[in-house]
């Protein structure tokens, strides 16, 4: 038996690009998600969703269907097994969605009412569409508009209003005000790899292959759900086709659940890409109105940002867009809002950068308006009102490298030659721009534990629940733990996505790698401890498990984010309306980037979001309806290849003196700010404030341009 | 199923043939991926909007989704399974996987499938949208970032990777351009 208590000393994986562990898997589509698992016997659910808004189910015609050949049952609120939503989870409370067919209340278009299950998916499929469900109808309500009767703020109220000085004052005081409204519409996630579950019992425990962004959590929720010991569920998550805030528990592991119990025997259910307009959350849509004051040199002594958003009428999530300035601008008086409307759609949720990404877009064109009134460079205006602590907290900065970014961020832009006169560069047909905004995320942690364990031939397993979907966790992981047991990543095997490995934080928040990196440095520290001692490894090897629980509460309290700056160039069509943006930079203060290779895909994945954001993305529903206008990635369009140009982005040196880890999450800082860039830059462009999003042909023709035939300004 | 409304048919997949009995409903998509455990073809949507499901049929990309598996007998159809040759990744995978052209690793095979064709059809001299000159005469244009932007944007990656899909779909065209000048064998040198 070899002994490897004493490990060649090598350290520096971290901070070196390497390839994913799982590349060739995924290159060779050796990968299995969750709807790929094979199982002998296997049923496939179908699920059926309500065509009404607003009512109540009369009836469910289920002979008819059960009459199809390869049916196997109908499930619905008449016969389902129960199941109990009302829970508290790590989360927070469930979407009451996932209390599927508890009742015959229609709260929504989309809502789950039934679920076909087939011996193959054709029937499940055919049997689905035929299924006539009847319904009592109510009249919906589903009108988003800023102000409407019904908006209100939610409690708790101090975390949703904060305010100091007196704001009317300090506009009144003022030298330059901007008083702007501005929205975003409602976006969907959409990761590739649609929702997708297969589930068995299995020697008394519930095993469930599923697509999420947490194992644990989504266990800890099915035991809740089906009031079941948390030991007898366990949920595998190897590879995640994506996430971006969708993938927790939903309609499809509930249901796979539930027609498993039923049948005695495997089931899949899979969902639609239109019933994922539904099912699975979305952002909702948001307006905005920012009030800024200043002094004559751009100092603010006014700072205003009411924002609001619609929920659904079984649940509250509030999109939180009003905290982005609380981090980011101080001035004299300065008031935030979150507030909310209950209306008759679904259940919003996180989408990547919830809060940030729209409060960004509002309050990084405002500041680009108020440069523009003051007449100062964008970048000095920012830099004027760099605050010196938390502006509503009080608390200290753990470091805040704005500046920095935006320094590098010109430099490498060459925004020094930047005429700041809109509407004056013409190329042809083309009018060009360029603009900037500032980005910020929180940079937190969550309780997490892990097991590392060494084995006799000098290899090691680290296991955690965490996830990968598609962020390079597993590879960023496989390098904390080479670094802190000091051996080549090559000997450490990083063993994820299964919730058996006990509890840990969620891939969300940007919060996943920094707190698992957390628990596997404990662990491994732990370990070499051990190891220290001598002795031979036995066969089961010798492992230490870490609980970071109590080194996360013991951290000092700061403000604790990650900055950024963005820059895009954009071109726009003044014949067709259309805007192109022809580059982007983006340079991010994020903590210690792990692994260049695939933190630069983070970050430019994020940008990417961000030109969709500005440009593309808006989910329409029909009033009549109260359903949505071409639920699909035809009438969704999100960014594709051709409108996504050279996207660069890179980052500065951003220590934490007081931070063990050193870590910030960098999936979301990507799109924050993104979409405000593009719009300043489409201001510079044509001399046009684009305060909706997003920024359409349509919009771009009806709006005009500041531009003259010879390049001067319109009156 | 009853025999009216299904067929045995024999499918030629990767060099091999699969004969089966199936649903005429059956998509070759779903042939593929619940009757023949070939998972590598991936379902983003199954209604021709996306690409997560190309495959390469007769050589040309097609989306899986749209096509009946009774309607894809007799023809010669290859699927990210059949991409590598053996355990050496095609030039197309190696770029993928040393530029980090993916993220969460779903869109990826449709986006490898349709980047061997695109590589293909613009050797063969096809045009696309972005051509300038599309002129016979013009010849075969340059394989620019602007042109794999163009040709490949039947493939949605919503992890939002296309900045390194392109940069890995430049890199495989020239791989496989210098392959085909110096022969089959220098492959691997090319590839590294």
């Amino acid at each position: 038996m070899t002994t490897t208590t004493g490990p060649t000393r090598i350290t520096g994986a971290v901070g070196t690009a390497h390839t994913r562990v799982e590349g060739r898997d995924k290159v060779t589509g050796a990968a299995r998600y969750a709807g790929e698992i094979p199982f002998a016997d296997l049923a496939h659910g179908w699920l059926v969703v309500s065509t009404v808004a607003r009512g109540s189910v009369r009836s469910v015609e289920t002979a008819p269907v059960l009459a199809m050949p390869g049916v196997l049952t109908v499930l619905h609120h008449g016969n389902a097994p129960r199941v109990d939503a009302d829970y508290i989870g790590l989360l927070g409370q469930p979407d009451p969605i996932v209390g599927l067919f508890q009742s015959d209340r229609v709260p929504c278009a989309g809502w789950p009412v039934a679920l076909v299950v087939a011996e193959t998916s054709e029937q499940a499929r055919e049997a689905a569409e035929a299924l006539v469900v009847r319904y009592e109808t109510e009249p919906h309500d589903i009108e988003f508009t800023p102000d409407r009767p019904g908006t209100y703020t939610p409690e708790p109220r101090e975390t949703m209003e904060t305010d100091k000085g007196d704001l009317e004052r300090e506009l009144a005081a003022s030298a330059v005000v901007v008083d702007a409204r501005y929205s975003t519409p409602e976006e969907h996630h959409h990761p590739m790899e649609p929702h997708a579950a297969t589930v068995r019992w299995d020697g008394g425990r519930l095993e469930v292959h599923d697509s999420n962004q947490g194992s644990k959590w989504v266990a800890d929720e099915l035991a809740k759900l089906f009031s079941l010991d948390p030991a007898s569920v366990r949920v595998l998550s190897e590879h995640i086709g994506g996430g971006f805030g969708s993938k927790g528990v939903r309609p499809h592991q509930v249901a796979a659940a539930m027609a498993a119990t039923v049948l005695h025997r495997p089931v899949r259910v899979v969902l639609t890409r239109r019933q994922m307009f539904s099912l699975v959350g979305y952002r909702s849509p948001t307006t905005h109105r920012v009030r800024l004051g200043a002094d004559a040199d751009g100092r603010l002594r006014a700072f205003g940002h009411d924002a609001q958003n619609l929920t659904s009428t079984v649940k509250e999530f509030v999109e939180q867009s009003a905290g982005f300035g609380r981090v980011m601008y101080d001035a004299d008086a300065h008031r935030t809002a979150n507030r909310l409307v209950r209306l008759d759609v679904p259940t919003p949720t996180w989408m990547r950068a919830p809060g940030e990404a729209p409060g960004s877009f509002a309050v990084e064109s405002a500041l680009d308006e108020l440069a523009e009134r003051c007449g100062i460079d964008p970048i000095a205006l920012r830099a004027r009102n760099e605050p010196t602590a938390g502006p509503v907290s009080g608390l200290p900065f753990a470091g805040r490298n704005l500046l920095a970014c935006f320094e590098e961020g010109a430099r490498r832009f060459g925004w020094a030659e930047r005429d700041p006169r809109p509407g004056v560069r013409r190329e042809g047909r083309w009018l060009l721009g360029t603009g900037t905004a500032a980005a910020t995320f929180p940079a937190g942690a969550a309780p997490s534990t892990a097991a590392v364990t060494a084995q006799p031939d000098g290899t090691f397993t680290v296991r955690i629940t965490a996830s990968d979907i598609g962020t390079g966790a597993r590879t960023a992981l496989t390098l904390i733990a080479a670094d802190a047991l000091e051996v080549e990543p090559g000997r450490v095997q990083v063993r994820i996505g299964d919730s058996d490995f006990g509890h840990a934080m969620v891939a969300g928040g940007s919060t996943g790698t920094r707190s698992w990196a957390w628990a596997i440095m404990a662990a491994a520290a732990d370990l070499r401890e051990q190891l220290a001692l001598g002795g031979d490894i036995p066969p089961e090897g010798v492992t230490a498990r870490s609980d970071t629980s109590a080194a996360i509460a013991a951290l000092p309290e700061k403000e604790r984010h990650s900055y950024g700056a963005q820059f895009a160039e954009v071109a726009v069509d003044t014949t067709s309306g259309e805007v192109r943006v022809r580059r982007m930079l983006g340079i991010f203060a994020a903590g210690r980037i792990v692994n260049p290779l695939t933190a630069r895909g983070q970050f430019i994945g994020g940008m990417t979001w961000g030109i969709s954001m500005a440009l593309h993305e808006e989910a329409v529903r029909d009033r009549a309806s109260g359903a949505h206008v071409g639920p699909d990635l035809a009438g969704y369009h999100f960014a594709a290849h051709a409108d996504v140009p050279r996207i660069e982005a890179d980052w500065v040196d951003d220590p934490d003196v007081d931070d063990p880890v050193g870590i910030k999450g960098i999936g979301e800082i990507g799109i924050v700010g993104a979409a405000a860039a593009v719009a300043n830059a489409v201001w510079h462009a044509t001399g046009v404030r684009h305060r909706d999003l997003p920024i359409r042909p349509d919009r771009v023709l009806l709006a005009g341009t500041g531009a003259g035939p010879d390049g001067s300004r319109r009156a | 199923m009853t025999p009216s409304t299904s067929s045995a048919i024999t499918l030629n997949i990767n060099g091999e043939k699969h004969t089966l009995p199936v649903d005429h409903r059956t998509t070759l998509l779903d042939a593929l991926r619940e009757r023949l455990d070939l998972t590598g073809t991936k379902k983003g949507c199954d209604q021709g909007q996306c690409g997560a499901c190309t495959v390469l049929i007769d050589g040309r990309r097609a989306v899986s989704c749209l096509q009946l598996a009774v309607a894809a007998e007799g023809r010669e159809i290859t699927t990210i399974e059949g991409v590598a040759d053996g355990d050496r990744l095609h030039p197309v995978q190696q770029a993928f996987l040393d530029l980090d052209g993916y993220q969460c690793g779903y869109c990826t095979p449709g986006q490898i499938c349709s980047a061997l064709a695109v590589i293909e059809e613009h050797a063969a001299g096809w045009p696309s949208a972005v051509t300038a000159d599309v002129r016979p005469e013009a010849g075969v244009p340059q394989l620019t970032a602007e042109e794999i932007r163009e040709r490949m944007s039947g493939n949605l990656c919503r992890c939002g990777a296309y900045v390194s899909i392109v940069e890995a779909v430049a890199r495989a065209a020239q791989v496989s351009a210098a392959e085909a000048a110096q022969g089959p064998s220098a492959g691997t040198e090319a590839a590294a």
